[in-house]
């Protein structure tokens, strides 16, 4: 039995050695230009950065981005639906090129993958909750259920401060419907995912609100393979991304898309257009 | 303890093998937590599960046909469906439709929570096999066996119980250690329902921590584990079972 195990042990370790993970491309930029298209992972499920129209097409204020950078490189472009808790990995096996999917920058991810500066956008963490929960401050969420999403990066902190349950599900439509359904008392996510889905005045959320303050702001960035970002693949995303502040067109797209304006990019615009 | 924490964080820092189950207390707390959540989960699975088979495959050979085709209506619907499919069906769709009850805060709860949902859907899954398993059993219990047991006047139901059913069972064994098997494998989609069980837990810790590699090791050695300790039981208990003069 104890010789079996360790077989099957061996086994697990053997695949994982060979398993290496492959080396970043010689040039990154050529490689696309010369595939002619660029393979972005994006959200399906974030209206409206990136969700799924009627005719369940990916669209949103982030596929404008992508198709913005498609365009300055000249290429076609085509979209990956990544969640939470696989995107990284996606990008460090190297299925896609980039990611644009409200993505927080956070210290620990920069340590895999290359954060593309200046940051595109910013948000903080807040709940969705019925207003009959009457939620005044974090601490109530102690010993409750709270929904979340599986591999946020505020999931940890948020139950290390405040110790709720986390119920935590794959995709935001499932954590919804568990909201919904009663089966938690809040949906703690990005509060301007939740700004976006009171605003759009859908009846069902008539009677819900996000009553508490707004932590934890963090920036969002673009990500290329951590290999990429002093490369001139990741030097071209980094002028993008100054352009986008500085010409306004991070503004232009978030009024598009009924965003509520950040002042975080107000204040990138003021600041990179006086550059 | 400190000394096994250290050398997991010089694993770390020396060869960026990243097990922080070892060395950080939060992380550790989720990994325990996550496989209490699964031994318990599975181990009240399995006794549900092998005694719905029990008491199906009896079902099976009732003169009612009422009780047949329920029993085969049963079976049809849990071993034809998949099981993540169930799983949805019963959390989002039976537990909206069920009447509210009040939680300790007055808030209007669903009264079944996820975890015992998981408990349900995984029971009913695997029993359906289980039935099926016994079935086989049952019937390859010598038609004259049944009929001394009959003639020494039990009636139907002792004579599954006393005579039937303890030679069905030793024949049915081998198969119902495969499914057990499989039925704890099957606890990890309780992940979609977000049950804390060792997939869900492992699944926050690689996202927090970024050490997608290091965890899959860990799952994969974990389940091993599990699934070897339950092997290791269910073959002692087949040999233990074994009647003289009597093979299978």
């Amino acid at each position: 039995m104890i010789r079996k195990f360790a077989a099957a042990v061996l086994f697990a370790l053997a695949a994982t050695a060979l398993a290496v993970p492959p080396a970043a491309a010689q040039n990154a930029l050529e490689k696309i230009k010369q595939r002619g298209t660029i393979i972005v992972g994006v959200k399906n499920d974030y209206k409206p950065w990136g969700f799924l129209d009627p005719s369940g097409k990916i669209v949103g204020m982030e596929i404008d981005l992508v198709q913005d950078v498609a365009d300055r490189l000249g290429v076609k472009f085509e979209l990956v639906p990544v969640v939470a808790s696989n995107r990284m990995e996606f990008l460090q096996q190297g299925r896609i090129d980039l990611i644009i999917a409200t993505l927080g920058d956070t210290p620990q991810r920069r340590q895999v993958i290359g954060m593309v500066e200046p940051n595109y956008y910013a948000g903080g963490t807040n709940v969705l909750a019925p207003k009959s929960a009457g939620l005044k401050t974090w601490n109530e969420l102690k010993g409750r259920k709270v929904c979340a999403i599986q591999g946020a990066y505020y999931n940890r902190r948020v139950t290390q401060e405040y110790g709720p349950e986390l119920v935590a599900f794959a995709g935001i439509p499932e954590a919804l419907t568990a909201l919904q359904a009663g089966n938690c008392i809040a949906f703690v996510y990005d509060n301007t995912f939740i700004e976006s889905t009171l605003a759009g005045g859908d009846p069902k959320w008539a009677s819900y609100e996000m009553p508490l303050k707004t932590e934890d702001e963090q920036a969002w960035a673009i990500a290329v393979p951590l290999g990429e970002l002093n490369s001139p693949y990741g030097e071209f995303m980094k002028k993008v991304s100054v352009e986008w502040h500085k010409t306004g067109k991070l503004l232009e797209f978030e009024k598009k898309w009924g965003i509520k304006q950040s002042p975080f990019l107000v204040e990138m615009n003021k600041k990179y257009k006086a550059m | 303890m400190e000394a096994i924490a250290d050398w997991f964080k010089w694993l770390n820092d020396a060869h960026r093998i990243n097990l922080s189950i070892f060395y950080d207390a939060f992380d550790r707390g989720k990994f325990l937590g996550g496989l209490l959540t699964t031994l318990k989960l599975s181990a009240i699975c399995l006794v549900t599960s092998v005694a719905i088979g029990v008491v199906g495959a009896w079902l099976q050979g009732s003169r009612f046909t009422f009780a047949r085709r329920i029993m085969q209506g049963y079976i049809q619907f849990f071993r034809n469906t998949p099981p993540l499919v169930q799983l949805y069906f019963f959390y989002f769709a039976i537990g909206n439709l069920l009447p509210r009850v009040t939680d300790a805060y007055g808030q209007a709860v669903p009264p079944v929570s996820n975890f015992a949902w998981a408990i349900v859907s995984f029971s009913f899954f695997a029993g359906a096999f289980n039935v099926e398993i016994f079935r086989a059993g049952v019937e390859a219990v010598p038609r004259a066996t049944v009929e001394a047991a009959e003639a020494l006047g039990y009636s139907r139901l002792k004579a599954y119980i006393h005579v039937v059913l303890p030679l069905a069972f030793r024949i049915s064994l081998p198969a119902l250690n495969n499914n057990l098997v499989n039925l704890i494998k099957t606890t990890t989609l309780a992940y979609a329902i977000g049950v804390p069980e060792l997939l869900y837990v492992s699944a926050q810790i690689w996202s927090d921590v970024l050490n997608v590699r290091e965890m899959m090791n860990v799952l994969l050695v974990a389940y091993v584990a599990i699934v070897g300790v339950l092997v290791m039981a269910m073959n002692r208990w087949e040999r233990a079972m074994r009647m003289p003069g009597y093979s299978v």
